[in-house]
């Protein structure tokens, strides 16, 4: 019976995994390219725009990402933006990670030493490669354990597109289900697969983690 | 015809927030038992984590990692579809709040073992020294300081707390979000009504940031 299901159902859930991922990772480099540039635009910008982050980053942070997917993807075709529920939710995941990934960079930033910034003004390195070749890799270092944390919170979010229809494996788990009546079963192997997938994910971060050390440390 | 032209409805935003509130209460009823309850099974995770027992400290380890790496969603949706099978019948509202609150015993048990790991061990040795109890020391020097220490992360639980009800719409319960997509659907005007949704939910949480700026400031102190 169960492996009659597994045929059946088997080349839809392997699409819907294929979507999750696809998900997953282009929402966690979209957002954090994005976030990346508000926290740039924050250190270097005029002081109104990064009040206008600011109210931003408040506003994405303080509601719930379903309802900012409710407001995309339901309330966009009123003023215009209409989105198939696949770019939605990957524009959704994206706007609803780009603030965590500002701050996380904006904390990178902080955490480099102003000393080592000031030495390279007075070789007479320009502003610009000072940000390109010793602000951003040595942020990067310090912020990786809470990019990698980050990233991890978005595989679990990825689940919450399924209710605006994007087809990734838990809308397939609910429709497989609602066919099959398998309800506990299906939801069970669920959840048993993304705990499995955090926990390879965290073990795979920490393992960069202290290869990224070990190469500073000799460097 | 009216209501196309129309790109935005003022009035239509505006009136959604009375019975958006409304529904709010259950939000708040949601998240506020979640974190209570999560403080009490959080207490005995955290103690289990830090027992003498390695079978007990085991078994908080996979509680804590269970919970902390599968979506919510799918934790309700377990919960949902568990309870009829073993025979237990329950409301959906306390099913949620039940489930919700497991989900926080996780976050919460972490969020002390991490504010007792950061006391200066100097302190219960420097008690121990005046001759107090162990029981003593931990009732009056240890958790006192690690409660207030661990003020800010457990508001800032109860924020993710507030985000995360709006889930519990999935399995029924007429909290903000439903509510918000009942009023959707019968005023056809989805991006006033959700952003309504989501003004109100900004606004709950700023409060709450707010109280845990107050606290983090008087535990200070």
């Amino acid at each position: 019976m169960a492996l009659d299901i597994l045929q059946q159902y088997g080349p839809m859930l392997l699409r819907g995994f294929g979507v999750t991922v696809f998900c997953w990772l282009a929402g966690t480099a979209l957002g954090m390219l994005l976030g990346l540039m508000l926290a740039l635009a924050v250190r270097y910008g005029p002081r109104w725009l990064s009040w206008i982050i600011r109210a931003y980053v408040e506003v994405i942070r303080g509601t719930p990402f379903l309802v900012q997917l409710f407001v995309l993807y339901y309330g966009g075709p009123l003023v215009g933006l209409r989105l198939d529920a696949l770019p939605a939710g990957l524009l959704g995941l994206t706007l609803y990670g780009s603030p965590y990934f500002a701050e996380i960079f904006r904390s990178g930033f902080k955490a480099v030493p102003h000393g080592q910034i000031e030495a390279a003004r007075a070789i007479g390195m320009a502003e610009p490669a000072i940000a390109l070749r010793i602000l951003l890799p040595l942020a990067l270092v310090s912020a990786l354990p809470a990019l990698v944390n980050f990233s991890i919170i978005l595989t679990k979010e990825t689940v919450i597109l399924s209710i605006i229809t994007v087809p990734e494996l838990m809308y397939q788990v609910q429709r497989m289900s609602t066919e099959t009546f398998r309800y506990l079963e299906a939801n069970a192997v669920l959840a048993l697969f993304f705990w499995g997938l955090v926990e390879a994910i965290s073990r795979l971060g920490r393992r960069l983690e202290s290869r990224v050390t070990r190469h500073l440390e000799r460097a | 015809m009216k209501a196309r032209r129309l790109m935005f409805s003022v009035h239509t935003f505006l009136d959604a927030f009375v019975p958006l509130a409304w529904a709010a209460r259950y939000t708040l009823l949601v998240s506020g038992l979640g974190i209570a309850l999560g403080l009490v099974i959080g207490v005995a995770v955290c103690a289990m984590r830090l027992s003498g027992s390695s079978l007990a400290r085991r078994a908080a380890a996979v509680w804590v990692s269970f919970l902390r790496g599968v979506p919510l969603l799918v934790q309700l949706l377990l919960m949902f579809y568990l309870l009829p099978v073993v025979g237990v019948d329950v409301p959906p509202l306390v099913a949620a709040v039940v489930t919700v609150g497991i989900c926080a015993s996780a976050y919460i048990s972490e969020i002390w073992r991490g504010a007792i790991g950061a006391m200066p061990p100097g302190q219960a040795e420097a008690a121990q020294a005046i001759g107090m109890a162990p029981r003593t020391i931990w009732t009056r020097i240890i958790l006192p300081q690690a409660v207030a220490m661990s003020l800010p992360a457990l508001v800032n639980e109860l924020i993710l707390l507030v985000k995360a009800s709006s889930l519990v719409s999935v399995v029924g319960i007429l909290e903000l979000t439903r509510a918000s997509q009942a009023q959707a659907a019968t005023t056809f005007r989805p991006l006033e009504v959700y952003l309504a949704a989501a003004c109100l939910y900004l606004a709950i949480n700023l409060c709450l940031a707010a109280l845990g700026r107050w606290l983090e400031y008087r535990a200070a102190i």
